[in-house]
């Protein structure tokens, strides 16, 4: 597998609470990876690993390395300002900024430093188009993005992680505070964005992972307990606890 | 006692708490504008004070020094008041050296103000040759509102969800670009709140003023001229003079001063919040 992720050993801490045990795998180029298990498996927290969230956090720290391109992100003088650039993040719950759309989608590139406003334009345009958002904003792009539905702040978020043109697209459950015709909609989307993204999905929807996902991976207590092809992870799981898990026995 | 009863009992209670509050509220701000109001005039308004027993004259050198007064205030408040507030909410870690700025905060706000007279009198009016001037009366305002817009602003910043700045850190934003593009943007209804209190208080402060910016009734020429501000002039009318009722009719030019201030900056935040949190624009 051409990798575009991957870990080597790795761990990562609270304090003295051990999250991740020893995580080592690779996630393929413009493929869709969903990581699923029951809450507290650390599922999050490994996503969140990928572009470094978790660094904010006091008393978190992390073992082993994390490869983007071949290229450890926790290397000694990596920017992680350029790490999130290139592994963008959509979140569970829709957090657009209370600024107006067209303001929400051009705050990454302009905090990169663009402020040609026909450019702008353009990206504002191609984001929310990436996004399947463009036809139902368009005219009203100076309206506040708290104004919109639910599922539409969660294409605007996702519109507004595209724009800064990432590699990577991290999601974490971005479809739980959403309802099935949202769902629905995000879950299209991604078969899309996969021709131009790489996605990492972390989900608590089985059902949705093996609908959306070319690989999967089975997190349980902070382990990786099984990691494939998403027909092979759902029809013939390897490992007994995933067997269970999937069928619901547990969870 | 039945809980029907108890609840009753509670319910008249806290009405009762409630009513004779706003009564209390319109009974002075009433009877101040009653008296006060019919006096006001342009006239009076537009005329400089001539002094004596009668007090001759209207107030436009103590709306100017007022306007002044504040105007510097706030120059000087709001970024130092704003900028500690930042620091606090943002970047500040839970620390020894945090803990006791908090505590210090928190304890200059229950300093009484005349306390802070004092002590502009001696740094500011006296110790750094200011004289009774309205440099001296602001920079002592700025010590007896700091704690103030501090613990506001902190508070505001505070209040914006995380979830924002996770954004911002996500999409590749500096810990100050997120602070500068999304945190204090957020922040800013709380933020005006705040100063608007400061403001209010400024406009209202007699005890500190009375020891730094002197009494003069003239006409402001610079930052180092002494003068008196509405309130000031109120004590001064209320406790020198024959007229009970200039005083009252500049009592109510204060507290028509404080009102309008209040009602614009409440519809400019919130126009400001209404716009960005959704709805029309």
């Amino acid at each position: 597998m051409d990798a575009k992720v991957e870990t080597r050993r790795l761990a990562f801490y609270y304090g003295e609470h051990q999250v991740l045990k020893n995580i080592g795998m690779k996630i393929a180029g413009n493929q869709v990876t969903a990581f699923i298990g029951p809450s507290g498996c650390g599922k999050s927290t490994f996503l969140r690993v990928l572009n470094r969230m978790n660094d904010v956090i006091p008393g978190a720290r992390l073992e082993g390395e994390v490869l983007l391109d071949g290229r450890n992100i926790y290397a000694p003088g990596v920017d992680v300002v350029e790490v999130r650039r290139k592994v963008g993040m959509v979140f569970q719950q829709p957090n657009p900024f209370p600024k107006t759309i067209y303001d929400n989608v051009a705050f990454g590139p302009r905090v990169l430093g663009l402020n040609h406003k026909a450019s702008l334009d353009e990206v504002v345009e191609r984001s929310l188009r990436a996004a399947a958002l463009w036809d139902e904003v368009k005219d009203h792009l100076g309206q506040s993005g708290l104004a919109l539905s639910g599922g539409q702040q969660q294409r605007l978020c996702i519109a507004r992680a595209l724009a800064v043109e990432p590699e990577v697209v991290l999601m974490d459950e971005p479809c739980s505070a959403l309802d099935p015709q949202s769902t629905l909609k995000i879950e299209e989307l991604m078969d899309t964005l996969k021709k131009r993204y790489t996605i990492v999905i972390v989900t608590h929807n089985m059902q949705q992972a093996a609908r959306v996902s070319d690989w999967t991976g089975f997190l349980l207590l902070g382990g990786l307990v099984e990691y494939g092809k998403t027909t092979e992870v759902f029809s013939r799981p390897k490992d007994r606890r995933t067997e269970e898990y999937i069928t619901g026995r547990f969870g | 006692m039945s809980a029907s009863t108890t609840q009753k009992l509670a319910m008249t209670g806290v009405w009762t708490g409630g009513a004779v509050t706003v009564l209390i509220l319109l009974v002075v701000i009433g009877y101040v504008l009653v008296q006060g109001v019919p006096h006001v005039g342009w006239s009076f308004l537009t005329t400089e004070p001539k002094g004596g027993l009668e007090a001759e004259g209207g107030i436009s050198t103590v709306i100017v020094t007022t306007i002044y007064l504040v105007a510097v205030t706030m120059g000087i408040l709001i970024p130092l008041g704003v900028g500690a507030g930042i620091y606090l909410a943002e970047y500040a870690v839970d620390s020894r050296f945090t803990r006791i700025v908090r505590y210090g905060v928190e304890t200059l706000a229950g300093v009484p103000s005349i306390v802070f007279g004092l002590f502009g009198f001696a740094l500011f009016v006296t110790a750094l040759s200011l004289n009774f001037s309205i440099l001296a009366g602001a920079l002592t305002l700025v010590c007896l509102l700091l704690p103030t817009l501090i613990r506001t602003s902190e508070e505001a910043l505070k209040a914006v969800p995380r979830s924002h700045r996770e954004a911002a850190f996500a999409l590749g934003a500096t810990k100050w670009q997120t602070i500068w593009r999304v945190v204090i943007p957020a922040a800013v209804p709380g933020i005006v709140t705040g100063v608007i209190l400061c403001i209010g208080r400024a406009v209202e402060e007699t005890a500190c003023l009375y020891v730094t910016l002197g009494g003069s009734a003239g006409m402001p020429s610079s930052l180092l001229s002494g003068g008196r501000t509405l309130s000031l002039h109120v004590f001064y009318l209320a406790t020198e003079t024959n007229v009970f009722e200039k005083a009252m009719a500049t009592g109510a030019v204060l507290i028509m001063t404080v009102i309008i201030i209040n009602a614009i900056t409440n519809f400019i935040s919130h126009r400001y919040y209404a716009r960005m949190a959704g709805g029309n624009q």
